[in-house]
């Protein structure tokens, strides 16, 4: 925003800079409506059905069908409800879903707020999100929603902790917290991505980054409540947890925010392990293809590992998904930072 | 002037926001509005410069302590009517308390004298060629490392002593084994015993 400030002066920077955030708004939900699909698509081929496929060709309108249906519904608040907070928890859940995106590099300089502690950032929204269910669940004022609220709580704090040491483990690697630094820093083709991390050798560091992202991607699956984690939601104990009582278009933010937090979720795995913007070799013809591009395709790789095991996997018990988080990922992502820390600090002094 | 209207817009939040936290009538509410009073203070860490300061406070205080607040008030059934019954009768000590408070302020306020060199450190925080967090870790880890290790040898100390405090053992609770439950074989558990009918297992 600085930069455009100084650019065209206080009016206009503040403008253009407003029109861009519009612009990245409107791409990232009519992304999400396709993603949707997508989702539906994918869960229903591993299942042998077909899927949505009366509205448009193949079913590709299906998500705009179902916004209008959303909007048009009657929005029912419960007689003993807090109204107020009822009506602002899904606002709260969609607005910081929203400006997470804020500090995502989704090719060179195509960045909303380029800051330098982005990951710091991304970290301190991401555990603002839980609010909006918390709140959600007790402005109710009925019993499931609450019960899933605590639980959707209790997980979303325990999982976050193993996401932060994950975070740190690569800002140590990179020795930044700027994601367009960290996108940069693994340039030069696929080996150079952090997942693989080869040019950190004859220090064999993939052997901490490879298990720190199936870490990360499963803690990311808990994070946001998908399945197999899916218990603040799970629909044979608690009807549909802290959504239960929600109705048309308070119901639709609440969905589209955690669609965001999942997207949000594929993307950070892209720029953090994947090398962001950057093609998996560094010749022609892979650098003819724009570096959005590039982006968008691992994104959506990601997203569709996430719906293949919401298919394929079964739902975990809550102890299961506490003993998880706690025992296993909390021990192995803090030996894995004090592991990457001395490695940093050995190869520097080599 | 964007930044003197964020200024004003985040401070005017954060002091009526903590004005409704003692004032409010809902416990619940009241905590919501700490959060807001909270997260405008990290709003005014970042205009101050101070972007890593800013998050660390929402991450610690936002994200983590309030959130264990929350939890708690909600939990509770906490009946207003009855906490503010002896409200009146409490009045005089708690107003020679706060006038004691205030009065230690007001004096520590009027006898404050910045160096010499604040102005000139307050211009530029950090210095030119670090960023923020490098500035702040080289000072953590370089300068104050004793007092850094020594604050985290209390909280090691917190830590430890509020888990032994709520530690206990209970028995006769089943837990889940899952090493015993993986090594588990056919034959340990199945038998295949051969019964004539008629006379059952004796």
């Amino acid at each position: 925003m600085y930069d455009f400030v100084t650019q065209w002066g206080p009016l206009w920077g503040t403008l253009a800079s407003v029109g861009q955030i519009l612009g990245f708004m409107v791409v990232l939900l009519l992304s999400l409506a396709f993603l949707l699909l997508m989702d539906r698509k994918v869960w229903a081929a591993v299942q042998m059905r077909k899927g949505p496929n009366t509205v448009g060709a193949f079913g590709l309108l299906q998500s705009f069908a179902d916004f209008i249906k959303f909007v048009l519904k009657e929005i029912i608040v419960p007689a003993g409800a807090d109204r107020p907070l009822f009506i602002l928890a899904p606002l709260m859940t969609l607005v910081f879903a929203f400006i997470t995106w804020a500090v995502i590099p989704v090719a060179p300089g195509w960045v909303i707020s380029d800051l330098n502690v982005g990951i710091l950032y991304i970290f301190a929204i991401s555990s603002l999100g839980v609010y909006g269910i918390i709140i959600g669940g007790w402005a109710s004022n009925s019993k499931y929603p609450f019960l899933g609220a605590l639980r959707s709580a209790a997980q979303m704090v325990s999982y976050e902790v193993s996401i932060g040491f994950v975070l740190v483990t690569i800002l140590l690697m990179v020795g930044s917290m700027n994601l367009s630094d960290i996108v940069e820093a693994q340039a030069g083709g696929f080996w150079n991505w952090h997942v693989l991390s080869f040019d950190m050798l004859p220090w064999p560091t993939f052997v901490i980054t490879v298990p720190m992202f199936v870490i990360f991607f499963i803690s990311a699956l808990a994070e946001t409540n998908r399945p197999p984690f899916d218990l603040p939601e799970a629909e044979s104990e608690l009807v549909a947890g802290y959504q239960v009582e929600y109705s048309s278009t308070p119901y639709l933010l609440f969905m589209i925010g955690e669609y965001l937090n999942i997207v949000l979720m594929c993307a950070l795995m892209t720029v953090l392990f994947m090398g962001g913007w950057h093609a998996p070799f560094d010749f022609a013809p892979f650098t003819w293809v724009p570096p959005v591009f590039w982006f968008a395709i691992k994104v959506v790789l990601f997203f569709f590992m996430f719906a293949m095991v919401k298919a394929l996997v079964p739902r975990y018990r809550y102890d299961q998904l506490m003993r998880l988080g706690w025992k296993i990922f909390l021990p192995t992502s803090l030996a894995a930072v004090a592991v990457m820390g001395a490695i940093v600090v050995y190869s520097n002094a080599a | 002037m964007l930044s003197a209207a964020a200024f004003y817009i985040l401070s005017a939040t954060a002091v009526l926001s903590a004005l409704m936290v003692v004032i409010a009538k809902n416990p619940v509410r009241a905590v919501l509005f700490l959060i807001l009073a909270f997260f405008s203070a990290a709003g005014l860490f970042v205009l101050l410069g101070a972007e890593f300061l800013a998050m660390i406070l929402v991450i610690v205080y936002v994200g983590a302590v309030a959130v264990l607040f929350l939890f708690v008030v909600m939990m509770l059934d906490i009946d207003f009517a009855q906490l503010k019954e002896g409200f009146i009768s409490h009045a005089p000590l708690g107003g020679v308390v706060a006038l004691a408070l205030a009065g230690i302020l007001a004096m520590t306020g009027l006898s404050w004298v910045s160096a010499d060199s604040a102005s000139a450190a307050l211009q530029s925080p950090t210095p030119d060629d670090m960023t923020n967090v490098a500035a702040l870790g080289a000072l953590i880890y370089d300068r104050y490392v004793l007092f850094f290790q020594i604050a985290g040898l209390v909280l090691l100390v917190a830590m430890i002593g509020a888990i032994v405090l709520t530690l206990r053992h209970r028995d006769g609770v089943k837990r889940q084994d899952m090493h015993a439950q993986v090594n588990r074989k056919r034959e340990d558990s199945v038998e295949i015993v051969d019964i004539k009918s008629g006379e059952g297992i004796g």
